[in-house]
């Protein structure tokens, strides 16, 4: 009788240890991805997007440059760069306009990190494609047209 | 580990370090849908993160719309010959993988 109930007592608690176990698991990656701004990225329209991100309604600027092709051919790897002189870029994203939702990447600079990325992204159609670049504390946009051939996100 | 190394570059040229990475990854939407019309669920890099000696040079946050198997490169002063270049990217299904590189 005593052996039983010892029995049950063990693997009661083996079975109470791997529910911890299962919720550190579960926990962990919903905590990491907590980081990620979700509001921003499942944002549909630009206004919604730049919300999200804190932007408000960043100013037109001439020191922030987007890099790509004026057209392009496959929607599905269309290559963009966004380039500033501005001083102090903390931020960078790369917005496109009429894409599911708005917001393609966005990159945090430490210091010594030029403001200057290259990277590939998806666009469904013709768009225009934004660069918001955080500078000082401050937002500044800049825009170009890249005009899609062959959508991205055809099946 | 599921996923293939990833490629990455680094080089320093007057005091400037080019980093060019090239990742492994599917970066699927959850648009599209498969041959019978179910919809392929979203799975994608959400977080990836470049380090130059334990500093961090670089942290990016992805959206489903990089494309697949992304390319990424930026810059940042400093760095010298044979030092290293860690990247790590996390994906929404909570699979990570870390690469590094010298720069040369």
């Amino acid at each position: 009788m005593n052996n039983q109930r010892r029995t049950v007592l063990k693997s009661g608690s083996g079975a109470a240890l791997l529910g911890i176990l299962a919720a550190a698991g579960i926990i962990k990656p919903g905590m990491a991805l907590a980081e990620w701004n979700k509001a921003a990225f499942e944002a549909k329209s630009m206004a919604d997007t730049l919300k999200a991100l804190g932007a408000g309604s960043p100013a037109d600027s001439k020191d922030v440059q987007v890099t790509g092709p004026d057209i392009a051919e496959n929607g599905a790897v269309v290559p963009v760069g966004v380039s500033s002189t501005l001083p102090n870029v903390t931020m960078v994203a790369i917005l496109i306009e009429k894409n599911p939702n708005a917001l393609a990447a966005s990159f945090t600079l430490p210091e010594g990190t030029e403001a200057n990325v290259q990277t590939r992204v998806k666009m469904g159609q013709t768009s225009n494609v934004y660069a918001l670049v955080k500078s000082d504390g401050k937002f500044f946009m800049a825009t170009k047209e890249i005009k899609v051939t062959l959508g991205g996100c055809g099946g | 580990m599921a996923a293939n190394p990833m490629k990455i570059r680094a080089n320093n040229k007057d005091g400037v370090t080019e980093v060019k990475v090239l990742i492994s990854h599917e970066m699927e939407t959850g648009q599209r849908k498969d041959a019978s019309g179910a919809i392929v669920p979203a799975w994608f890099i959400t977080d990836l993160t470049a380090k130059h000696n334990d500093r961090l040079v670089l942290g990016a946050e992805f959206g489903t719309a990089v494309s697949k198997n992304p390319y990424l490169a930026f810059r940042f002063k400093g760095g010298a010959k044979g030092d290293k270049i860690v990247v790590s990217w996390k994906d929404n299904k909570g699979e990570t993988r870390t690469d590094e590189a010298a720069i040369a």
